[in-house]
C-alpha cells in the first residue's frame, strides 16, 4: 500500500488514469480478438469485410438473373415476371442493386427504377421483384441484375473442423502435447535434486559449480545447436535409429530448461528452514528421504513455477522442435504447423486465425488458471536472483 | 492418433518412473558399497564419510551429465567449428570471420539487431513501468494487468499470426480486412504493405515482441514500486514535490536495479529473436537478424557449420557481459549468506 498510497496523494486526475489504463486493455486485447472473432467467421465474410464489422450487417455485391421471358405474364397492357432474386434458403437483406455492373448499386431497394424502353424493375428489400415492360420481352435468358445484399452476421465452427482434420492440427495437438509434457516433468525431478545437493550437501567445487549454472542460463540456444545436430546425426547414423525423434527432443528441452530450473530451485530450496532439515538428520533421516519426505513437498510453489515456465516455453518453441524433432507434416509440433500454415495458405485467413486460436489455448488456459505462480517465479527469478 | 497419445503418456509415467528409480538405486547401493557396521564404530564413520563425499555427485549426476552434454561441451565445439570449412573437416583459420566481416546479409543482420537492442528494452520497460504505475492507482488494475500479462503466453508463432493479420494488405479497391490498413484508408491514406517496407518493418516486427514483453516488465516493476519504502515518498510529499518529481528523482532511483534487471532481460531475449523474423518475413526485405541468419546457414545448402558458428559466436559474445555480471552478483548474494 505504500508506494500506492504515495501516489494517490500524488493525485492526477483520477478519470484520464482510468481512461488511459482502459485505452491500453484495449490496444493490448484488440490484436487477439481479431484473430478470435475470425476464427468464427465464414471465410466469404473474412474476405469481404473487417473483422470488427462481424457483429453488424455485412454487406455484400452480388449477381443474380431475374426470370427467363418465356414466365412473363401479361397484365393489361403490360407484361410482368415476377418472383424473387434469392435462390431458395438465401438469407439476406437487398439494399441496392443496378442492371450494369459498372453501377451495382444504382437504385434503391423498393424504389421502381426506370430502365428505359418501357422497362421497370422493382426490387424489394426481402429479395421480390417486379419486372414490367410495355410491350412482350425478348430473348432467351433472364435478365442480370446485380445486388447489394446485407447478410445477417453469420458464425460458424467449421473452420475449426476444417483445420483440426484436413490441415493437420489435430496431429499437431497431440504432438505439442508429446513433447511438452514429459519436457516438463523430467526436467523437474532432475533439478529438483541437483538443487537440493548444491543447498544442503558440503562438496568440494560447490561454489564453481552454481557459477557455472548461473552463467549458463543467458548461454544462446544458437551455440548448442550446430554441434548438437552433428551428435544427433552420428548417434543416429550409428545406432541405425532416426537421429530426429521425440526421445531428442525431450532430452534437450530437459537441458536447455536446467540452468533456471536448478537456479531457481536452489534459490527456493537453500531459503527452507535449517531447523526442519538438521532435526531429520538428527533422527537418522538419509538425504534421499529428506528431499523426498520434506524438501519435494515444501518446495511446491517454486516446483509450480518453473513447471508452469518450462510447459509454456516448450510448447511455444519453435527452434528447438524445427532443429531437432524436423519439419515432417507427421511430426510438426502446433508451432511448426502454424509456421507451415503461413507459407502455403498465405490469404487463407479462416485457416490461419483457427489454427493459431487452437495453438494459444492451451498456453492462455495455463496462463488464467496459474497466473498467481507464473508471477512468483517471475518474480524469483529476476528481482532476487539479480 | 490414440496411439500416440498412449504411447506418449506411457513415456511420461516409464521417464519419471526411471529418474525417481535411478535416485533410489543410486542411494540404495552407495548404502551397499560402504556399509555402516554396527559393532565396528571406526569403519561406520569412514563408511559414512565416504558416502558423503560421494552422494552429492550422485544427486548432480544427471543434471550436469545434461548441462555437459547439452550446453558446455557445444559452445567449446561451437568455438572449435568456427575456424573449420562448411562440413567441419578442414581447418580454415579465420576465414569465417573474414567472410563474416565483409558479408553484406551479415552486415544488414548486425545493423539490424542493435535496432532491437535499442528500441525493445527500452520500449518494453518504458511501457511496463507507465502501466505499473497507472495499474497501482485504480481498484480494476489487477484486471488490466492480467491483460497486458497475457501475451506472455502466447508462442512467438501465434503472436506472428496475430500482427500479420493486422498488417494484411489487399491490393487495388478491396476492402482493407486488416486493421492497420484499415484505419489508415479510414483517415484518407493509402493502405502500405507494411512489412515489405525497408527500415520501417523493422519496427512493424517489434511492436511484437513489445507487445509479448511488456506484460513481463510490467509485472516486476509493479513488484518493486511496491516494495519502495512509504517514508520517502511522505517525505516528498512534505517537501512539497509535485506527483512528476516524485515519480522521476523518488521512485525511479529506488528502484534502478530492477529496471537494470528487466532490461538485461530482455536485452538477452532480444539477442536471440528468432521465430518472429522467421514467420513474419523470413529476412526477406531488409529484416535478417542474427540468429536467423546462423538458421539459414546451419541448412543452406547442405549447411555451412563454420559460417552459422561464427554467427553464433557473435550472439554469444554479445551476451557475455551480462553473463559474467549475472555470476558476480550471485557470488556475492552467496557470499553474504
Amino acid at each position: 500500500m505504500n508506494a500506492v498510497a504515495g501516489l494517490r496523494r500524488i493525485g492526477l486526475p483520477r478519470l484520464i488514469v482510468h481512461l488511459s489504463v482502459l485505452l491500453i486493455c484495449i490496444i493490448w486485447l484488440i490484436p487477439t480478438l481479431g484473430i478470435l472473432v475470425t476464427s468464427f467467421r465464414d471465410p466469404q465474410q473474412i474476405t469481404s469485410s473487417g473483422w470488427w464489422t462481424a457483429f453488424s450487417s455485412a454487406s455484400q455485391t452480388t449477381a443474380s438473373r431475374l426470370a427467363d421471358p418465356s414466365a412473363a405474364r401479361q397484365e393489361g397492357p403490360n407484361y410482368v415476371i415476377s418472383g424473387s432474386v434469392f435462390e431458395a434458403g438465401q438469407d439476406g437483406t437487398v439494399r441496392a442493386f443496378g442492371t450494369r455492373v459498372a453501377a451495382p448499386a444504382e437504385f434503391e431497394a423498393g424504389q421502381a427504377a426506370d430502365l428505359g424502353e418501357g422497362e421497370t424493375l422493382t426490387i424489394n428489400e426481402d429479395g421480390s421483384y417486379i419486372y414490367t415492360k410495355n410491350a412482350p420481352f425478348e430473348g432467351e435468358r433472364g435478365r442480370r441484375v446485380y445486388l447489394q445484399v446485407a447478410t445477417p452476421p453469420t458464425f460458424t465452427i467449421q473452420n475449426y473442423n476444417t483445420v483440426l482434420t484436413a490441415q493437420g492440427i489435430g496431429q499437431a495437438f497431440v504432438n505439442s502435447l508429446t513433447v511438452a509434457v514429459p519436457s516438463t516433468i523430467i526436467p523437474i525431478l532432475i533439478a529438483a535434486f541437483a538443487a537440493y545437493a548444491l543447498s544442503w550437501m558440503e562438496f568440494p567445487g560447490r561454489a564453481l559449480i552454481i557459477a557455472m549454472v548461473v552463467g549458463l542460463i543467458v548461454v544462446p540456444l544458437q551455440m548448442s545447436l550446430i554441434p548438437l545436430l552433428r551428435l544427433y546425426n552420428e548417434i543416429g547414423a550409428f545406432f541405425g535409429v532416426p537421429s530426429r525423434s521425440f526421445a531428442g527432443i525431450w532430452l534437450a528441452h530437459s537441458a536447455f530448461g536446467m540452468p533456471l530450473a536448478i537456479y531457481l530451485l536452489r534459490n527456493y530450496i537453500a531459503g527452507l528452514p535449517k531447523e526442519i532439515i538438521e532435526s531429520a538428520r538428527v533422527d537418522g533421516a538419509s538425504d534421499f528421504e529428506i528431499f523426498l519426505k520434506i524438501v519435494l513437498p515444501l518446495s511446491f510453489p517454486a516446483l509450480a513455477s518453473f513447471s508452469i515456465f518450462q510447459f509454456l516455453w516448450t510448447w511455444n518453441d519453435l527452434l528447438v522442435a524445427m532443429v531437432f524433432l524436423g519439419t515432417n507434416r507427421e511430426q510438426l509440433v502446433l508451432t511448426g504447423a502454424l509456421n507451415a500454415l503461413l507459407g502455403s495458405m498465405g490469404g487463407r485467413w479462416e485457416i490461419l486465425t483457427a489454427s493459431a486460436f487452437i495453438s494459444i489455448l492451451v498456453p492462455l488456459l495455463v496462463f488464467f488458471g496459474l497466473q498467481r505462480y507464473l508471477v512468483r517465479g517471475l518474480l524469483a527469478g529476476s528481482v532476487k536472483g539479480g | 492418433m490414440i496411439s500416440q497419445i498412449v504411447s506418449a503418456v506411457g513415456v511420461v509415467i516409464a521417464g519419471v518412473f526411471a529418474c525417481a528409480l535411478y535416485y533410489w538405486l543410486s542411494d540404495k547401493l552407495l548404502q551397499i558399497v560402504f556399509p555402516v557396521p554396527k559393532d565396528n564404530v571406526r569403519a561406520a564413520s569412514v563408511n559414512l564419510n565416504r558416502r558423503a563425499v560421494v552422494r552429492p555427485w550422485l544427486f548432480m549426476g544427471p543434471a550436469l551429465i545434461l548441462l555437459g552434454v547439452y550446453l558446455v561441451y557445444p559452445v567449446v565445439a561451437t568455438f572449435i567449428l568456427s575456424f573449420y570449412d562448411r562440413s567441419g573437416g578442414s581447418f580454415v583459420g579465420f576465414a569465417n570471420y573474414r567472410w563474416a566481416f565483409f558479408d553484406g546479409q551479415f552486415r544488414q543482420s548486425i545493423f539490424n539487431n542493435i535496432l532491437w537492442l535499442a528500441v525493445v528494452p527500452a520500449a518494453c520497460t518504458f511501457f511496463g513501468l507507465i502501466i505499473a504505475v497507472l495499474t497501482d492507482r485504480i481498484w480494476w488494475g489487477n484486471i488490466a494487468k492480467s491483460l497486458v500479462f497475457m501475451p506472455m503466453a502466447i508462442s512467438f508463432v501465434g503472436a506472428s499470426v496475430i500482427w500479420k493479420f493486422i498488417y494484411e494488405y489487399r491490393s487495388g479497391n478491396e476492402t482493407q480486412i486488416g486493421l492497420l490498413n484499415a484505419i489508415v484508408s479510414f483517415f484518407g491514406g493509402d493502405p502500405q504493405v507494411w512489412i515489405a517496407m525497408p527500415f520501417w518493418n523493422n519496427f512493424f516486427l517489434m511492436v511484437i515482441l513489445i507487445w509479448i514483453q511488456t506484460g513481463f516488465a510490467m509485472v516486476i516493476l509493479s513488484a518493486a514500486l511496491r516494495g519502495i519504502p512509504e517514508e520517502t515518498i511522505e517525505a516528498a510529499v512534505i517537501d512539497g514535490a509535485n506527483g512528476w518529481q516524485i515519480f522521476w528523482k523518488i521512485m525511479v532511483p529506488q528502484i534502478w536495479g530492477t529496471i537494470a534487471v528487466v532490461w538485461t532481460t530482455i536485452t538477452i531475449l532480444v539477442l536471440k529473436v528468432f521465430d518472429i523474423v522467421l514467420t513474419m518475413t523470413n529476412g526477406q526485405w531488409n529484416t535478417m537478424v542474427l540468429a536467423n541468419l546462423m538458421f539459414d546457414w546451419m541448412f543452406r545448402g547442405g549447411g555451412d557449420s563454420g559460417r552459422s558458428a561464427v554467427i553464433a559466436l557473435v550472439i554469444m559474445a554479445a551476451v557475455t557481459p551480462i553473463m559474467i555480471w549475472n555470476i558476480r552478483q550471485a557470488n556475492r548474494e552467496m557470499g553474504g549468506h
